[in-house]
């Protein structure tokens, strides 16, 4: 398990082909606990993907720095697009991202039961449909049993049922094993039904407008009137 | 379409060439400038029988086979190269413009003056002749490589070897399939060429021996010979691992 600190000094992108320079960080900081589930909740293109980029280390391209609690410590990344190889099975995609060994073929398929693809284990990625896809993505993620579990609006564009039901899945996968989420959406229901801390962004440059505990459990979660409560008080303040 | 209905199209496309050929042959009666398929499958026994066209045939091939190598490995490495690199494309993209540009004539005979009328100075040139191509082919594969992968590869961890292999060369496949298919159609072609301005044996030489009688049957069992050993390896050999390299499309 790792906390972090991420602190941003500066991060913009230059201009390019007739867009103007965006400078998408000035001076921020945010400390995210070790074994917190961190909802980012703001609008699109305000710079959240940036930030996962850097708190992964594929964006080193900013001033300041990244600090974990633990050393290396092991990032299970779900990306806005699943990022599948699709060339490789269901299986080989989960297993590719796994040290080598039985014990870890046996976890795979694990998750991948869990994840109901237990009969796609042979399949080709792009022969799925994208919830699927989905699904996949986040096994690979939880299969390596990460340190530390970034999450880019990883229910985006799928209907809702499906949605609830990959939610429900990932909240009751991190409570076997609990990890450090850092979990990216524009949807305030589902920061609130799903973090224990929800931090609202807004910028640019992008600044910490609110910081709101969620102290539900998880069967309030499921509850519409309670989500809602705790939801009315990220919205307003925020708005 | 099903294999064998393939094969069948095949035959018949095939058979109504050699008919019109036959038909052809027959009206111009004139046996020694236009032979009918018997003679030619004649010529094509007594060159089988005396040896000389398995031991030209192998010599060819043994030529097509290093140009071709050559060709790719060098043709690719510069490509992937220029792809990654904006300032390897500007320094060599010039280079590649001018090579393929230049007559595969001139390269030939300019191995040939400048490195002598050797085995290595015809391979050369058949390999400089196809360079470019592949080069061209493969800077738009490295061109191509999906960021998105090679970060997700990064992040979890992938080492070099595993990043190759199942994010890099799956991603520029096609591209070789489709360098390695225009390569053998041009290879095979200037390879003759090659062995005709400057080498004692092979089929190319062997075409000149009898252009100069002007023996047309033996230059059309030569010519079906090799086409039929090309053709078997663009069947056999290229297109059933395009197939398997591209089993995971929809
Ligand atoms: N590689 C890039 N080059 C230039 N601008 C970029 C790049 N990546 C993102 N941006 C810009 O930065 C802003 C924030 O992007 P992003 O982090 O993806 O936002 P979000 O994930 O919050 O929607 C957007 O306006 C986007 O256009
Ligand atoms: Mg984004």
């Amino acid at each position: 398990m790792s906390g972090l600190t991420v602190e941003i000094a500066d991060k913009t992108f230059p201009a390019s082909d007739g867009a103007p320079e965006r400078a998408l960080y000035r001076d921020f900081r945010l400390e995210v606990a070790d074994r917190s589930f961190v909802a980012l909740l703001g609008p699109s293109g305000l710079g959240k993907t940036t930030l996962l980029n850097i708190v992964a280390g594929v964006d080193k391209d900013f001033r300041g720095k990244v600090a974990f609690t633990s050393e290396k410590p092991r990032i299970g990344y779900a990306f806005q697009s699943p990022r599948l190889l699709p060339w490789r099975t269901v299986l080989d995609n989960v297993l590719l991202a796994l040290p080598k060994g039985r014990e870890h073929v046996e976890r795979a398929r694990a998750v991948l039961g869990e994840m109901g693809l237990g009969d796609a284990e042979r399949v080709f990625p792009e022969r799925l449909s994208l919830g699927m896809q989905r699904r996949v993505a986040l096994a690979r993620a939880f299969a390596l049993e990460p340190d530390l579990l970034l999450m880019d609006e990883p229910f985006v564009s799928l209907d809702e049922q499906t949605a609830e039901k990959l939610r429900d899945l990932l909240a009751d996968l991190i409570q076997r094993r609990p990890t450090t989420v850092l979990f990216v959406t524009h949807d305030s229901r589902e920061a609130v039904r799903l973090a224990d801390r929800v931090v609202v962004l807004a910028g640019p440059p992008v600044r910490i407008e609110r910081d709101v505990r969620v102290e539900l459990t998880p069967e309030k979660r499921r509850e519409a009137g309670d989500v809602e409560r705790v939801r009315d008080h990220v919205v307003r303040v925020a708005g | 379409m099903g294999a064998a209905s393939r094969l069948g199209w095949w035959a018949i496309s095939l058979g109504a060439f050699v008919a019109v050929w036959w038909l052809a042959a027959l009206i111009y009666a004139e046996p020694k400038l236009l032979p009918t398929p018997p003679h030619v499958l004649d010529a094509l026994l007594v060159l089988a029988k005396s040896g000389a066209l398995f031991s030209n045939l192998a010599i060819t091939l043994a030529r097509v086979a290093a140009a071709f190598l050559l060709a790719m490995s060098i043709g690719s490495a510069l490509g992937i190269l220029m792809g990654m690199s904006m300032t390897a494309d500007r320094l060599l993209g010039p280079w590649v413009v001018l090579f393929l540009n230049l007559p595969a004539l001139v390269i030939i005979m300019l191995c040939y003056v400048w490195f002598g009328l050797i085995e290595a100075a015809a391979v050369a040139a058949v390999a400089i002749n196809k360079i470019p191509n592949v080069a061209v082919t493969l800077r738009e594969g490295a061109a191509a490589l999906s960021r998105d992968l090679a970060e997700m590869a990064a992040i979890y961890r992938f080492s070099r070897w595993k990043t190759l292999r199942h994010v890099i060369l799956p991603q520029l496949a096609p591209y070789f399939a489709a360098a390695a298919r225009s390569g053998l159609a041009l290879v095979w072609k200037i390879v003759l060429v090659v062995e005709l301005l400057g080498r004692p044996n092979g089929v190319g030489f062997e075409l000149q021996t009898a252009f100069q009688l002007w023996d047309v049957a033996t230059i059309l069992a030569y010519a079906l010979a090799f086409g039929l050993i090309v053709q078997a390896i663009e069947l056999g050999v290229i297109q059933p691992w395009e197939q398997a390299v591209n089993r995971w499309r929809r």
